[in-house]
């Protein structure tokens, strides 16, 4: 298959076929990282910078670490050491960062559209890490790999996503992906955090998690941001996890090999108690390492070929 | 236009030559693996540790390598697909036989050594080859070879394995 | 000056008229209209054969961005831009800085006009004090030196007993009152609550925010037996609420904007900022709707809400950029293709944009008769050309029709018996 996208901005944009073939790029890719050498000299030269409005380690991490087993050159910039703070629009730090002509940027931003507007400017490839509430679409990849795994195929599985849909990207690029499969997938919130007409998209929907998790082959787990907290989205963190934690008597409901999933940072105690994230039915650290294989394939895709 | 240049029953002949040269040269199997690179040194591999395991009754471990991700033309082309590499033993202190079905310039064998050499330590590296059709572009030499010819730029020499092809069979065609 | 027109297709709403006639103008009025009139003595005798004359277009609601939003358009630019669209009158919004809420300020804008405008301007006050929604704005004084509306358009006012006891003041002055319906605390976000939002992951704002303050408006101009014009209504659920009241309170006039029938929320999936505008683009059962209240007359009026930005505040996030279209440029050719799709005859179309908004501002305006104003605009409803927002006239290049071809084009508009556009290409 010719990979034919300069730009990673959503899931959306890709069909099944190109996904699985970024899934099966990524596996060769993960051998690497459990080598004495974890290092090979594919994107040698290659300059990838990641631009991260929005703080996050993990996910800055990963793609770093991804970049540099690939021998490429990483620049990281965040938010609160750059020039951003001095006002510096979007536009203006992309038209300064193509003069350095970089090979690959990885933006993450709090605005959906952001990745766009650069994608628009710039000439390298642009990936993104994530775009207000938009996509998140590595995250959507690591987790459809992850689910590949060790359910061996994508098609027939049932999968069960909690959280605060109406604002996360994780849940949309999951959802737009899944549904490239033959997948059954419910979404389960308090009903302020359901975006009306969620359905058309092509999943059930509930806001009570011992029916959501029934019979299920995944459980999807979403991070509840504490501003949500007190408002009017819901009055309380504890009174959301009174009704929406995830415990080990929900996981009975679901199937017997089941697997649960995070995208991480956990609130434990909060969306997930501690037994069930450290408990055997978890592959939330599994999650993390293919995060690192799918953002290599990503990379090595996007900037791997003639420019 | 195209010719044979070994024919099925010439391909058997020269791995059963090339598998009892490495054995000769190598003083047995001990230490000793076999490493095919995608895609036909993987068949030609397999092959020769079969008669390997007839003659000295040992089964060797045969590992396939991907060489995609050591290419040194990467930003030339459209980007080439990587698939698994597959090593299912230590390569620190073994005597490596890379086997591929054509040499031609080196830099597939210049890329699978340095792939190698990622893994760990090996005590040597050897190179079999079915097929050596010069024009070097970089100073690499088999240590086994099927049958060298020395074929004009213009000419392409295509291996052709009844695993994947459905015969055995070395041809040499020109573009005309 | 003397001008002839000759061998135009006049479509007059106002008197009726749709036929071939020639028309004479004198000084500043409109001296005969006949069949095969004599030009002699004309200075200027224009054929215009093949093509349509009409009133100059009037627009009740429009973006002067003079005074303190120079950079975004002045009142010379966005005059020049109206006059090129085929408007000969244009109604500012009062959000300028400082605000239209006094007669100083409003003065400012009439002296300007009468300096460096290229059409008639008729300046909006504010319904409150520095927009703030707090205290009542001098509509008096205002209404003196010129205004012929209020409006808090840019937001709603919120507090329903102040915007009560501002319409019936206003009813001193015979000051329109216009709605811009916007319930803040719903409109939160960036674009239309519906499938759009749901895929491009924006903020959404549903039509509820506008449709309940639509409700809310007619109740107060209804208690107070005052005429009300709801302006730039987008959803179908205004629309009905705009029909469903008229029935039982005739003094309801709403009107609508271009893009509120040519595009949907389907254009902001690409995040283009072009795209950004309050109220936001609709769904594409909001665009039926829409064009069935113009058809069926819910609707009255067009208008463009023309709103200038400069590049800078486009060229951002979209959660960033300005909201605004600069539509006085494309609103004749987009209105003239509710012609070919049907849903209106021409002669209907033109009066959303002549008689009806004059007859809401109390103007002279809006009609070819003679005696009256000779403001006038000769255009062709077959011309093509594709839309190319660095040929506008506005300081305003934010458009999302560049690039589109369109069909129907304004050759020459004439204010008060002078010529004040001509398309380079005619005659």
């Amino acid at each position: 298959m010719n990979w034919i996208h300069k730009d990673l901005l959503g899931v959306r944009d890709l069909s099944r076929e190109e996904i699985l073939f970024l899934l099966d790029t990524a596996d060769s890719f993960r051998d690497i990282s459990r080598r004495d050498i974890k290092k090979v000299p594919t994107l040698r030269g290659k300059t990838i910078i990641t631009l991260f409005y929005e703080p996050s380690t993990r996910t800055r991490v990963s793609f770093e670490i991804a970049a540099k087993r690939l021998s490429a050159d990483t620049i990281n910039i965040s938010t609160s050491s750059s020039s951003v703070v001095k006002g510096e629009t979007l536009s203006d730090m992309g038209r300064n960062l193509q003069s350095m002509r970089p090979d690959v940027i990885v933006i993450r931003h709090n605005m959906p559209g952001a990745p766009h507007l650069l994608s628009k400017i710039l000439d390298c490839s642009i990936i993104n890490a994530g775009d207000g509430a938009h996509e998140h679409p590595t995250q959507a990849l690591l987790d459809l790999f992850t689910m590949r795994e060790k359910k061996e195929t994508l098609d027939g599985l049932k999968i069960a996503i909690v959280g605060d849909i109406a604002h996360s990207r994780v849940a949309r690029s999951n959802i737009f992906a899944l549904k490239k499969f033959n997948t059954e997938i419910t979404c389960c919130a308090p009903p302020t955090m359901i975006p009306p007409g969620l359905e058309e998209l092509g999943v059930s929907v509930t806001d009570r998690l011992g029916e959501a998790v029934v019979d299920k082959d995944v459980i999807m787990m979403l991070r509840i941001q504490k501003e949500r907290g007190g408002t009017s989205y819901i009055p309380s963190i504890r009174e959301y996890s009174s009704f929406y934690c995830l415990s080990e008597e929900h996981v009975g409901l679901a199937r017997k090999d089941v697997i649960i999933m995070h995208p991480g940072p956990m609130n434990r105690g909060v969306e997930i108690s501690d037994r069930v994230a450290d408990g055997a039915f978890s592959v939330i650290l599994d999650q993390v390492e293919n995060g690192v294989a799918v953002r290599m394939a990503v990379l090595y895709l996007l900037s791997g070929g003639e420019s | 236009m195209e010719r044979v240049l070994l024919d099925e029953k010439s391909v058997e002949r020269s791995i059963i030559r090339i598998t009892h040269e490495i054995l000769e040269k190598n003083q047995g199997s001990k230490n000793l693996s076999l490493i095919g690179i995608r895609t036909r040194g993987i068949f030609l591999a397999k092959r020769i540790r079969e008669k390997i395991s007839q003659i000295e009754n040992r089964e060797m471990p045969v590992g396939v390598l991907d060489i995609t991700m050591y290419r040194d033309d990467i930003g030339m082309l459209k980007t080439p697909e990587v698939k698994k590499t597959d090593i299912p033993f230590t390569v620190n202190g073994m005597t490596i036989v890379l086997v591929d079905d054509v040499l031609h310039t080196g830099r597939t064998i210049r890329a699978a050594i340095d792939a190698i050499m990622d893994l760990g330590r090996p005590a040597r590296i050897q190179l079999a080859v079915l097929v050596d059709r010069g024009l070097r572009e970089l100073p690499i030499q088999p240590n086994y070879t099927g049958i060298l010819y020395t074929a004009a730029p213009e000419e392409e020499v295509s291996v052709k394995l009844r695993e994947i092809d459905g015969k055995d069979e070395v041809v040499l065609s020109t573009s005309t | 000056m003397t001008i002839l027109i000759k061998n135009g297709r006049l479509v007059d709403p106002a008197s009726d008229r749709d036929e071939r006639v020639d028309i004479l103008i004198k000084g500043d009025s409109v001296e005969k209209i006949g069949k095969k009139l004599s030009g002699a003595g004309a200075e200027r005798i224009i054929d215009a054969e093949g093509l349509v004359v009409a009133p100059g277009l009037i627009d009740v609601h429009t973006h002067l961005r003079e005074p303190g939003f120079e950079w975004k358009e002045t009142i010379r630019t966005g005059t020049m831009a109206a006059a090129k669209g085929g408007f000969t009158s244009v109604v500012c919004m009062a959000n300028t800085d400082p605000v239209n809420d006094n007669k100083a300020v409003t003065e400012y804008i009439m002296e300007r006009a009468r300096a460096q405008g290229v059409v008639r301007v008729f300046p909006c006050g504010a319904v409150t004090k520095g927009l703030k929604g707090e205290d009542l704005s001098e509509m008096g004084e205002m209404h003196a030196s010129g205004a012929v509306a209020i409006s808090d358009d840019g937001k709603s006012v919120g507090n329903a007993q102040l915007f009560l006891k501002a319409m019936e003041y206003a009813h001193l002055f015979n000051l329109a009152i216009i709605c811009h319906c916007e319930e803040e605390t719903l409109s939160h976000g960036f674009v239309h609550e519906g499938h759009a939002s749901l895929l491009s992951g924006l903020d959404p704002v549903p039509s509820l925010a506008e449709e309940i303050v639509a409700r809310r408006d007619i109740a107060l101009a209804a208690y107070v037996n005052s005429p009300v014009h709801l302006t730039h209504i987008s959803t179908a659920g205004t629309v009905r609420i705009v029909r469903e009241e008229k029935a039982r309170f005739p003094k309801v006039t709403a009107d609508t904007c271009p893009h509120y029938f040519t595009l949907t929320e389907e254009a902001t999936l690409a995040y283009d900022t072009s795209t950004k505008v309050n109220p936001p683009l609709r769904s594409a059962a909001d665009v039926a709707a829409i064009k069935e209240g113009l058809r069926d007359a819910t609707i009255d009026m067009i208008a463009t809400d023309h709103a200038p930005h400069d590049a800078i505040s486009k060229d951002v996030e979209f959660n960033l950029a300005s909201s605004g279209i600069s539509g006085l440029e494309t609103a004749l050719a987009l209105s003239l293709a509710l012609v070919e799709e049907g849903v209106l005859d021409l002669k209907s179309l033109l009066r959303k944009m002549t008689a009806n908004p004059a007859r809401l501002l109390n103007l002279p305006f809006g009609q070819v008769v003679a005696g009256a104003p000779a403001d006038l605009i000769i255009f062709s409803d077959k011309a093509e050309w594709t839309v190319d927002k660095d040929a506008f006239l506005s300081k305003g290049k934010n458009t999302p029709f560049h690039g589109m071809k369109v069909r129907g084009k304004n050759l020459m508009t004439i204010v008060a018996g002078r010529i004040v556009y001509t398309d380079p290409e005619f005659k």
